[in-house]
């Protein structure tokens, strides 16, 4: 469990990037924070690695307060996948993957046998391991990033915008391969994007922001979706419009659903063939 | 050519004795510019101070360098140490500045992302900064290397022998088989040099290479698709298959 109480940050130019934020992430869940840039989404995720400390409050992994843990130390036990990979350049695949158990004093040969089995576990052919990121596709970087994230296995996976910068076909492969992912191994992760589909598909829990990190609204996807808590929320998510805002229109007996573009969406059936939605 | 084949022990004698000093230059230089460059890219006070500083050394001519260094050092006229001390100030020169330029160019991310992984400063800057910084720090050598040979036979004026002496020598003695074979012997000096640390880097940063092979093999080699198949077009058929 990670605990923000009445957490602030200003940076040194005088911008309130948080303004006293309070949140509890539950463990072994997804957690998405969701926002427009700038809306300290990503400082807030930073502040759970101390790669920036909060100005005031206190931010509590598992009842410690991380202001009391050594940086170096704290980092190498909380995976880090961010946008563009974030690879090493100068080191291959198999010894990207195997950097933080590396740091950790991981003999060579454990720690690339570890790496071997993550590409595996993240979808990567073995075969890639002796190449280097520049050789790789983008969607295949993003994997290796993941795959470096799970090499300590450890209990808190942070990921900044990790999807970002892949084309919309290899976004969608990868978000089915972290949920898969997630049900496997059932880690803490805390995600950060700019975008609400994405938020929707993911998240156990979204944390919808505004501007200095404020909480708009918080809950599952459906409970945000059902009762948006303002217009700005409901503008944000599109309960209002376009493909969310739908409509019954009765055709023949049967009801049919239409979107606000007036695009066809789906028959209304009584019942859902499967409990798939979750 | 006919004085070439007969003064070639003393062409040869002079090339190693050139090829002997320029080296200790260049990689005193290389090793005292490292700390230097990266001061300068780490505050931005010191940088233009620093900067500026080097940049000033560089202007000083080097026969007056030769003169005024054995009062200010307490060498001897003749020695080759003033000379050796002398072209090391142009290194460092020259080097603290692309080290400046070299730190300032490896991607931010990266370094963000490696001190996310749990990599201290001091570590990173050895294993992760230096590393990524090489390639500007490499041109910036080269340009180090070739610069200190050129520079190198001013030497021969304050009585350190060089391939300088082949100009003084044919100058004095109306001999322009002799200077002209100091300006060829000089540059191809200089050029082997520039291709020993060419392939040094090369063989150092073998991401560098691997990098531009892969982009080269996609474009104009497309017979090298077939074993290279899944670095390049498998990307989507692996993907999806997983």
């Amino acid at each position: 469990m990670i605990e923000f109480r009445s957490i602030s940050k200003r940076f040194d130019d005088g911008t309130l990037a948080v303004d006293d934020f309070s949140l509890v992430i539950p463990s072994r869940r997804t957690t998405v924070f969701v926002g427009s840039s700038g809306c300290g989404k990503t400082t807030l995720l930073r502040m759970i690695n101390r790669m920036v400390d909060a100005s005031s409050g206190a931010l509590e992994i598992d009842g410690e307060n991380v202001s009391a843990i050594e940086p170096v130390q704290l980092r190498r036990r909380i995976g880090y996948v961010m946008q563009n990979s974030g690879l090493l350049p100068h080191r291959t695949v198999i010894d990207n993957i195997a950097t933080v158990p590396r740091l950790n004093g991981v003999p060579k040969r454990a720690a690339h046998e570890r790496a071997l089995e993550l590409m595996d576990t993240v979808g990567l052919d073995r075969a890639m391991a002796k190449r280097y990121p520049s050789q790789l596709s983008g969607g295949q970087q993003q994997r290796v990033g993941v795959a470096r994230g799970l090499a300590v296995d450890p209990n808190i996976l942070l990921m900044d915008e990790p999807f970002g910068a892949v084309d919309p076909i290899v976004r969608a492969e990868l978000q089915q391969e972290l949920l898969r992912l997630q049900r496997e191994l059932g880690k803490t992760v805390v995600f950060v994007t700019h975008d609400i589909d994405e938020a929707f598909l993911l998240g156990d829990q979204v944390v919808i922001l505004e501007k200095g990190a404020r909480i708009a609204q918080r809950g599952t996807p459906e409970e945000i979706l059902a009762n948006p808590a303002s217009d700005f929320v409901a503008s944000f998510v599109g309960a209002d419009r376009g493909r969310r805002a739908l409509s019954i229109r009765e055709v023949d007996g049967a009801r049919v659903l239409v979107d606000a573009d007036g695009n066809l969406a789906g028959r209304l059936v009584d019942r859902p063939a499967e409990a798939s939605a979750s | 050519m006919t004085w070439v084949l007969a003064n070639l022990e003393q062409i040869l004698e002079l090339s190693l004795t050139h090829l002997r000093l320029s080296l200790l230059p260049i990689v005193l230089g290389f090793v005292i510019a490292i700390p230097l460059g990266w001061v300068a890219h780490r505050y931005r006070l010191t940088r233009g101070l620093i900067l500026t500083l080097v940049g000033l050394l560089y202007t000083i001519p080097s026969l007056a360098l030769f003169v005024v260094l054995p009062p200010l050092l307490g060498t001897p006229f003749l020695s080759e140490a003033n000379v050796l001390i002398a072209l090391t100030i142009y290194a460092v020169a020259i080097m603290a500045r692309s080290t400046a330029d070299a730190l300032a160019s490896v991607d931010p991310d990266i370094q963000q992302a490696a001190t996310a992984m749990g990599y201290s400063s001091w570590r990173r800057f050895w294993v992760v900064d230096l590393p990524l910084a090489g390639p500007v720090l490499l041109a910036g050598l080269r340009v180090v290397a070739v610069s200190t040979v050129s520079l190198l036979t001013v030497g021969v004026i304050v009585g350190v022998d060089s391939l300088g002496y082949l100009f003084t020598n044919g100058y004095q003695r109306g001999i322009l088989a002799s200077v002209l074979t100091g300006v060829v012997v000089t540059v191809l000096i200089a050029l082997l040099l520039d291709r020993v640390l060419a392939l040094l880097g090369a063989w150092l940063m073998p991401w560098t290479r691997a990098g531009r092979a892969s982009r080269r093999s996609r474009v104009a080699q497309p017979s090298q698709l077939v074993d290279r198949a899944p670095a390049t077009v498998g990307t989507g058929v692996q993907g999806s298959g997983a």
